[in-house]
């Protein structure tokens, strides 16, 4: 891949919730197009370093930069940056008031400023691709947990977004659904959208990322492409985590 | 781009560049955050500046406390007169009981506050405590009504004040409570028959006003009466209190078994347990810890609605405080009386509604996931 | 099956037993019974309402003078405390801590104190700190505030203000098709809808046309301070004041929990996820916060509006000639207990079902649909 500007640049990013310190010195680079899987233990900051980057949570200290655009507290720039970044949520937060094809038309119209029919025809699109294209008129809590995230991943794909984001995307799934929404995310992986995924599905992480990190109480501990990561962890802590997750 | 990298050291917890604890960082984030909060902080500090200090003025600095009609009148409007209270509490404590003889209702009434504040506490909960109750309940109507034990028989016509709303609360409710049960689990039986009665039963109440009910209780009551039977009024006012709590608590405990799995009768079925088996030790217990909250609140609600049997001419509380300041003389300083009951009711129900706190926060335990 | 047989003969027999002596006593002490005094003239008098009454007019007139004072105050109260309420609960959710303080201190304190109380309370302080009517506090020109009520200018009746109602009306209809036409044009090409100002233009423009073409009355009957009284506009009791400020504080206190528990209950994520989208704040609150806040919120305070019409009868003890008020004068007047309670259940269970029959429609319209 050439070499071009990162699309996403932590550069000494430091968070605090009060006095605890939950990010700490995070240098971080991410290429367009790159796939980038984080783990580690729960209280690392993992879900915290992905949602700086669409400012759901504010950073106190460094810069980030997501396309060029440096995220502060000016309201333009977070608006702008949402509409280039898509977020997918362990707990899907489907709005349950509106039917399937609603949740995926509401942004396109009210912040895309886009008609109705063109909007549709883009949900449906979507729909479509994450298999799920007939249960368009149902509700969410119709739907079965692993349809719901399929929906929430077409939700977020309606804007078409540069950057993809997973907060633990099948962690509160039952195991035999977890499939289909790996598969979905395999598929969009390699249609050349930028990723980054927390999750402790390490089979996931094997066949697709391009780079996986490690992170521990605040810090990267260990970053490097899945071949090395799995087979030659070079800190003792990766170590250890890894005999963790991967035992059974 | 894709760089393989290894943090070759821990980096070390430091503290925030900017102090998020202390009081400054407090006050920024709560009172001046922007500049909506700070108009808002402004505005309310303005019209603090404007009211509390006269009312400090009224209520502290210019009041009188002494039971001194005169210094009363002589400071007006200027100043409260807390001497009214002074002067007044007996009467309105204790409404029109006999002066020498409101010893009775005093240690009546503190017996009675005694065992339900023991009552509260989960050490308590034991099979002596129904004992206690039975026991305690019979020493209140005895020292009320005396006529025996050489206490000179009182009236209840004279009964009054807090003995008299605690009364009619606690054994409004003591009533109250089962007979709720009964009809909210026959409001869900099968038989149509049973589940008619309790729905026309808890419809018609809940669909009037208490005062409605405490009137049918006046003036109906003696005419459902065989000839020559009379019945007491305050009993026939304590039964129309029962009736109306009991339809509400019927609602909340109807609420309870219905949010209630339906797997849980089934286990117990399938155990083999009878009906009342079930009842009472699978489905009583968990439906009624699910709604603790609202059975609290009608608690609460009904000792506030004793108040309206003033209007039935009952001197509770309330309405003691209506006989005691129909003296001419201190008239004029209603309101010191009534913010002095309101306090009353005010320090009472707040406890009950921390203790509803307490309660659903130690039963629940075992039922929410955390 | 045996069990209900039984306890269906015992309640019948209950019955019976009790039909029985009422009916014995009834005419043991010479009380009649039957709706037919209704026709009588009602011999007192009602001290407000909103037409004329005086004592030589029936007592259905005076039961529907009741009604309609127990509904002035009613409807009324229920506006207000729903707007106080809902004040005080988004208060307590304020990021500012004196805001959130006063706002929890209210909840606490008025619903912590009895009703009746308040009304007592309420009805001292217009009675005895208010000053005499020859001495009327004038808080802004044409309105009065003395022991004797509310006095305040009312236009007088003219064509103008019927055409301005009018225009009100139309107002009202052309905005429903502009907030329609709205919609469509924004599903069409994406434009944001612009409703609400536009509305308020057309129905505050019409209303002024309307007023206009009606010869722009100004003529208004404004009270006036004489040496001894004040005279002319419209007025308000202090009792109906008592009545209607006591009810709506203390209902308020119950809608500000509500409306708190209904924001709370919408969870975070939703917010989060909202954000995640582009939405803005105003965006969310519409199109998230509101429709679910609403389903948590309406079917509580549809009962709060329901105990505040049924509070209302507390206005017996304040002297506000209500329903209740006016049954029991009657009642002492004429000895016919059973009838005159009954009319007053009636009308109060009226009331319950009516609420209760819309309360269902709502609920089955917006059931969030799960499996």
């Amino acid at each position: 891949m050439p070499a071009t500007e990162p699309i996403i640049e932590f550069s000494k990013v430091n968070k605090w919730y009060g006095q605890f310190h939950v990010l700490r010195d995070v240098d971080l680079n991410v290429a367009k197009g790159e796939r980038i899987v984080i783990c580690g233990p729960s209280g690392s900051g993992k879900s915290t370093l992905i949602r700086c980057i669409n400012r759901l949570e504010e950073h106190q200290q460094g810069t980030l930069k997501v396309d060029g655009v440096e995220l502060t507290d000016d309201v333009k720039a977070i608006e702008a940056i949402r509409k280039e970044v898509g977020m997918v949520f362990q707990q899907f937060n489907l709005f349950p008031h509106l039917t399937v094809l609603q949740n995926l038309t509401l942004a396109p119209m009210w912040v895309g400023k886009i008609p109705k029919k063109e909007a549709d025809e883009r949900a449906m699109v979507q729909l479509t691709r994450v298999k799920i294209a007939e249960q368009a008129a149902k509700y969410p809590l119709q739907l079965s947990g692993g349809q719901q995230q399929r929906v929430a991943i077409a939700r977020a794909l309606c804007l078409t977004p540069k950057i993809m984001l997973f907060d633990e995307p099948t962690s509160a799934l039952d195991p035999e659904m977890i499939k289909e929404v790996l598969d979905v995310m395999i598929e969009l992986a390699n249609m050349g959208i930028t990723m980054l995924c927390v999750t402790h599905e390490m089979g996931f992480a094997k066949s697709v990322a391009d780079r996986v990190i490690f992170m521990d109480q605040g810090q990267i501990i260990e970053q490097n492409s899945p071949v090395e990561f799995f087979n030659n962890p070079k800190s003792e802590r990766t170590r250890d985590f890894l005999s963790k997750i991967l035992a059974h | 781009m894709s760089t393989a990298a290894v943090a070759l050291q821990l980096i070390p917890s430091r503290p925030p560049p900017v102090a998020t604890e202390g009081v400054l960082p407090w006050l920024k984030r709560n009172l001046f955050s922007d500049w909506k909060n700070t108009l808002g902080t402004l505005i309310v500090l303005a019209v603090l500046v404007r009211y509390l200090p006269p009312l400090l003025n009224w209520a502290v600095f210019n009041a009188v406390a002494r039971p001194d009609n005169a210094a009363c009148r002589a400071i007006g409007h200027e100043g409260a007169c807390w001497g009214v209270i002074a002067e007044k509490y007996r009467l309105i404590l204790f409404g029109r009981y006999p002066y020498e003889q409101q010893w009775r209702p005093l240690v009546a009434a503190t017996l009675m506050v005694v065992l339900i504040a023991a009552s509260c506490y989960r050490a308590f909960w034991k099979p002596w405590l129904i004992g206690a109750w039975v026991v305690v309940l019979t020493a209140f109507f005895v020292l009320m009504h005396g006529g025996v034990l050489g206490l000179t028989p009182v009236e209840t016509a004279r009964w009054g004040g807090f003995p008299l709303t605690i009364m009619l609360s606690t054994i409004g409710l003591a009533v109250a409570f089962p007979l709720s049960v009964l009809v909210a689990v026959g409001r869900r039986s099968r038989l149509p028959g049973i589940r008619t009665l309790c729905v026309l039963y808890v419809e018609l109440i809940r669909g009037v006003p208490l005062i409605s009910v405490l009137f049918m209780a006046s003036f109906m009551f003696p005419l459902f009466m065989p000839a020559g039977w009379s019945i007491d009024v305050l009993v026939r006012v304590q039964v129309g209190i029962i009736l109306f709590s009991a339809a509400y608590l019927a609602e909340v405990v109807r609420g309870g078994l219905q949010a209630l799995p339906r797997g849980q009768v089934e286990a117990a079925a399938s155990l083999g347990l009878s009906y009342w088996q079930t009842a009472r030790k699978v489905v009583l217990p968990q439906s009624l810890r699910l709604v603790v909250p609202a059975i609290m609140n009608t608690f609460i609600g009904t000792f506030k609605d004793t108040s309206l049997v003033t209007i039935v001419s009952l001197y509770d509380l309330t309405g003691a405080l209506q006989l005691a300041l129909g003296d001419s003389d201190w008239r004029k300083f209603f309101l010191e009386g009534q913010l002095f009951v309101a306090a009353i009711y005010f320090v009472c129900c707040f406890a009950m509604s921390r203790y509803s706190q307490w309660i659903e926060r130690h039963l629940n335990t075992g039922t929410r996931r955390k | 099956m045996i069990y209900q047989i039984v306890a269906v003969l015992l309640v019948v027999a209950a019955g019976w037993y009790l039909v029985h002596n009422t009916l014995f006593n009834m005419r043991a002490r010479g009380i009649q019974s039957g709706f037919d005094f209704l026709q009588q003239p009602a011999g007192f008098a009602i001290s407000e309402s909103l037409w004329e009454f005086d004592s030589s007019d029936s007592y259905a007139k005076a039961y529907l003078t009741g009604l309609s004072n127990t509904l002035r105050v009613a409807l009324l109260g229920i506006v207000l405390a729903t707007i106080t309420g809902t004040l005080v609960g988004i208060g307590r959710l304020s990021r500012n801590f004196l805001i959130r303080s006063l706002c929890t201190a209210y909840v606490e304190l008025f619903r912590n104190v009895p009703l009746l109380l308040q009304l007592f309370i309420w009805y001292f302080i217009f009675t005895e700190f208010l000053p005499p009517i020859d001495e009327a506090l004038q808080p802004l020109p044409g309105l009065f505030f003395s022991k004797n009520g509310l006095q305040y200018p009312i236009p007088i009746w003219a064509t103008g203000h019927l055409f301005m109602v009018v225009g009100i009306l139309v107002g009202i209809v052309a905005s429903w098709y502009w907030a329609k036409r709205e919609r469509r044009r924004f599903e069409a090409t994406g434009r944001p809808p612009r409703v609400v100002l536009p509305a308020l233009g057309l129905i505050v423009g019409m209303a002024f046309l309307g007023w206009l073409a009606g010869g722009a009355p100004t003529a208004l009957d404004i009270p006036e301070k004489t040496e001894i009284t004040v005279g002319g506009g419209g007025a308000v009791t202090p009792e109906f004041l008592t009545v209607l400020i006591g009810l709506t504080l203390y209902t308020a206190s119950y809608i500000a929990e509500i409306v708190r528990g209904g924001i709370q209950a919408v969870a975070y994520g939703q917010h989060e996820a909202a954000a995640a989208l582009g939405l803005n704040g105003m965006q969310e609150t519409r199109l998230i916060l509101l429709p679910q806040a609403l389903r948590v919120i309406i079917p509580p305070i549809t009962s709060q509006y329901l105990n505040l019409t049924k509070n209302s009868s507390l206005a017996v003890a304040v002297g506000y000639p209500d329903l209740v008020s006016i049954s029991t004068t009657t009642l002492n007047q004429t000895g016919r207990a059973i009838e005159a309670i009954s009319l007053v259940m009636l009308a109060y269970l009226t009331m319950s079902l009516l609420t209760a029959l819309i309360m269902n429609l709502y609920n089955r319209r917006s059931l969030i649909r799960e499996r």
